[in-house]
C-alpha cells in the first residue's frame, strides 16, 4: 500500500512538470491555433540563460523573474521575426517552421554551452518531507505549487481581462477581431511571449530533476503532448490535469507492469495519446463547439 | 449636408482578379445609403474595400480625412463599424463577451455599462441569452448580435453586409426596423449592401446599383424604385 501511494506521489511530481509544459503548448494553441514543437527546446534555452545568470552571481528568485521576462520578450520576438512571415501560410508550413526552431535551439544551446550535463539548483530545501511512510520531495511539492499558481494566473488573465478576451477572439476569428479594432498580429506575438514565459518556468522546475542539457526536454515534450491531448488542447485546466494523469499513469504502469519497467515508459505516453484520440478526440476537458448555420 | 463617407475611383482585387473597376459613391451624414446588385456584382467587396480588407486603390474619405492606406484596425477605431458577410460571430464566446469585444477599441469605458442596457433594449433576445455560447444562437439572433457588436463601438457609420441573408422575412423586418431606429435616434449613418432590393429601397434614402464592379445607376431611393429597369430586374414585378 505504501509503495502504491509513494508511486502516485512521485507520479504527481513528474506530472507537475509535464503539466507546466503542456500549459505552454495549450497557450500557444489557444492564441494562434498552432502546436509549437519548439516549445520544450525554447524552455530548455531559457533555462540555460537562467544558468548563466546564476553563474554571474544573481540570487535565485531574481534570476527566476529575469528569465521569465527575457523568455517573454524572446517568445514575442520569435513570433515577430520567424512566425509572422508565414502567418497566413497553411498550418503545415508553420508546424515545419516550429520544427526548424526546435533543431536550431538544440544546436545553438549545444554550441554555446556544450552537451555536457550541468547541475541546476532548486529554490526549495533538499530535505524531503515525510508523512508516515510516504516521502514527499520538497522540490516536487514546490514545482507542483508553482504550476498551480501559473495556471491560476493564466485562468484569471484569460477569463477576466479584456486583453485575455481579445487574445481568445483573435485566435478564433481573426477577421472579426480586426473589425473590432483588435490588433490581431500583436495578439499572436503576445501569445508566443506568454507561452515562452511559462515554458521558462517549466524548464527551471525540470532542470534540478533531470540536469541541464540541450536534449533535456526531448522526452518531457512528448509527455507534455500526451498531457495536452489527454486534457484537451482547448483547455488549460485540462492540460494541467492531463499532466498529472500522465505522470501518475506512467509511474504506476512502470512499477506494476513488469515488462514495461523504465525502458518502455515513454510508450505509455504515446499509447495514451492514441487511445484518447480514438475515444475522445477533444480530450477529457476539451470543448466541442456547437455551431448552427 | 456634407458626405460622411466618400469613395472615388475605388478599385479592388483578389489575387490578380479585379472585382471593382473604379467605383465612386458617398454616404451622407445621418443618411442611409444602399448598394444594390446581383450576386457577384461586387457589393461585399465594396464594403471590404472601405475597411481595407482587400487589396484596393483609389481614394476613400471618412469625415473629410483620407482613410485609404490605413489598416483595418485603425479604420474601425475611427468610428466605422462593419457587420461582415456571414455575421462574423465569435462562436465559442458568450453573447456578452461578443459585445465586450465590440467595445474593445473604445476609450470612454465609463459609459459602457449604460451601452449594454441600451443594446439589450434594442435586442431583448440577446439579454435573455447573454451567458449563452454565441454559436448556439439562431441565424437571426446572430445577425442581431452582429449589429449589436458593431453598435457597441459607438460608430458614426455602420456598414451592413446583407443582413437579410438566409433569414425569415419577419426577422429581416425586425432587423431593418431596428436599423432605422438606430439611424434616427443615434444619428448613425448607414451603408447597406443588400440583395433584397425592395426592402433596401424602402429603408434607404439614397441608392447605387452595381453591375460587375461598376456603378450603373444612382439617385434617391424613391427614384430608383420607380425606375422600370430596376423594377423588372431587381424588384420582380
Amino acid at each position: 500500500m505504501d509503495i502504491l501511494v509513494q508511486q502516485i506521489v512521485s507520479g504527481l511530481a513528474t506530472g507537475g512538470i509535464y503539466a507546466s509544459l503542456a500549459l505552454a503548448l495549450v497557450m500557444i494553441y489557444q492564441a494562434t491555433d498552432v502546436v509549437n514543437f519548439a516549445q520544450g527546446n525554447m524552455a530548455m534555452f531559457s533555462t540555460y540563460l537562467a544558468w548563466s545568470l546564476l553563474q554571474a552571481g544573481l540570487p535565485y528568485w531574481l534570476t527566476f523573474g529575469a528569465t521569465v521576462i527575457i523568455a517573454f520578450v524572446g517568445g514575442l520576438l520569435i513570433e515577430r521575426v520567424v512566425i509572422r512571415p508565414v502567418e497566413g501560410a497553411p498550418i503545415l508550413t508553420i508546424v515545419i517552421v516550429t520544427l526548424g526552431l526546435l533543431v536550431i535551439f538544440t544546436s545553438v544551446a549545444g554550441w554555446i554551452y556544450s552537451y555536457i550535463q550541468k547541475p541546476f539548483p532548486s529554490p526549495f530545501p533538499e530535505k524531503p518531507i515525510k508523512i508516515g511512510n510516504i516521502v514527499f520531495g520538497a522540490h516536487d511539492l514546490g514545482a507542483i505549487g508553482i504550476t498551480l499558481i501559473v495556471l491560476l494566473l493564466l485562468f484569471l488573465f484569460f477569463r477576466y481581462t479584456t486583453l485575455g478576451l481579445a487574445m481568445r477572439a483573435a485566435a478564433q476569428n481573426p477577421v472579426s477581431s480586426r473589425l473590432c479594432g483588435i490588433r490581431v498580429s500583436w495578439m499572436l506575438g503576445l501569445g508566443w511571449g506568454l507561452a515562452a514565459a511559462f515554458g521558462a518556468v517549466a524548464g527551471m522546475m525540470v532542470a534540478p530533476v533531470v540536469f541541464l542539457d540541450p536534449n533535456m526536454m526531448g522526452g518531457i515534450q512528448i509527455y507534455a503532448f500526451a498531457a495536452a491531448t489527454v486534457g484537451g488542447f482547448t483547455s488549460p485546466m485540462g492540460a494541467v490535469i492531463g499532466g498529472f494523469l500522465v505522470g501518475v499513469t506512467e509511474n504506476l504502469v512502470g512499477t506494476y507492469v513488469s515488462f514495461i519497467g523504465t525502458e518502455l515508459k515513454l510508450t505509455v505516453a504515446l499509447a495514451m495519446i492514441i487511445i484518447v484520440l480514438l475515444v475522445r478526440p477533444t480530450g477529457l476537458f476539451g470543448r466541442t463547439t456547437v455551431r448552427r448555420v | 449636408m456634407p458626405a460622411l463617407l466618400e469613395a472615388q475611383d475605388l478599385e479592388a482585387q483578389y489575387g490578380s482578379t479585379k472585382v471593382l473597376h473604379g467605383l465612386s459613391f458617398a454616404v451622407e451624414t445621418g443618411g442611409i445609403t444602399t448598394i444594390l446588385g446581383a450576386n457577384g456584382a461586387g457589393k461585399t467587396t465594396t464594403l471590404r474595400a472601405v475597411c481595407r480588407m482587400v487589396k484596393t486603390s483609389g481614394q476613400v474619405r471618412f469625415d473629410g480625412q483620407r482613410i485609404d492606406g490605413k489598416t483595418t484596425e485603425d479604420i474601425v477605431r475611427l468610428g466605422i463599424a462593419h457587420t461582415p458577410e456571414g455575421r462574423g460571430t465569435f462562436v465559442d464566446l458568450t453573447v456578452e463577451e461578443n459585445l465586450r469585444l465590440g467595445a474593445y477599441a473604445r476609450r470612454d469605458k465609463s459609459r459602457l455599462a449604460g451601452d449594454y442596457e441600451r443594446i439589450y433594449e434594442y435586442f431583448p433576445v440577446l439579454a435573455q441569452r447573454r451567458r449563452q455560447q454565441a454559436g448556439t444562437l439562431s441565424g437571426g439572433e446572430q445577425q442581431m448580435l452582429a449589429v449589436a457588436r458593431g453598435l457597441m463601438s459607438r460608430p458614426r457609420l455602420l456598414l451592413l453586409d446583407e443582413p437579410s441573408l438566409g433569414l425569415a422575412p419577419l426577422v429581416v423586418l425586425e432587423i431593418f426596423r431596428i436599423v432605422r431606429t438606430i439611424n434616427q435616434e443615434e444619428s448613425v449613418s448607414v451603408l447597406l449592401v443588400e440583395q433584397n432590393a425592395a426592402m433596401a429601397l424602402d429603408l434607404a434614402d439614397h441608392a447605387y446599383l452595381l453591375e460587375t464592379g461598376r456603378v450603373v445607376m444612382s439617385g434617391p431611393a424613391a427614384d430608383l424604385k420607380k425606375n422600370d429597369a430596376i423594377r423588372r430586374s431587381y424588384l420582380g414585378y
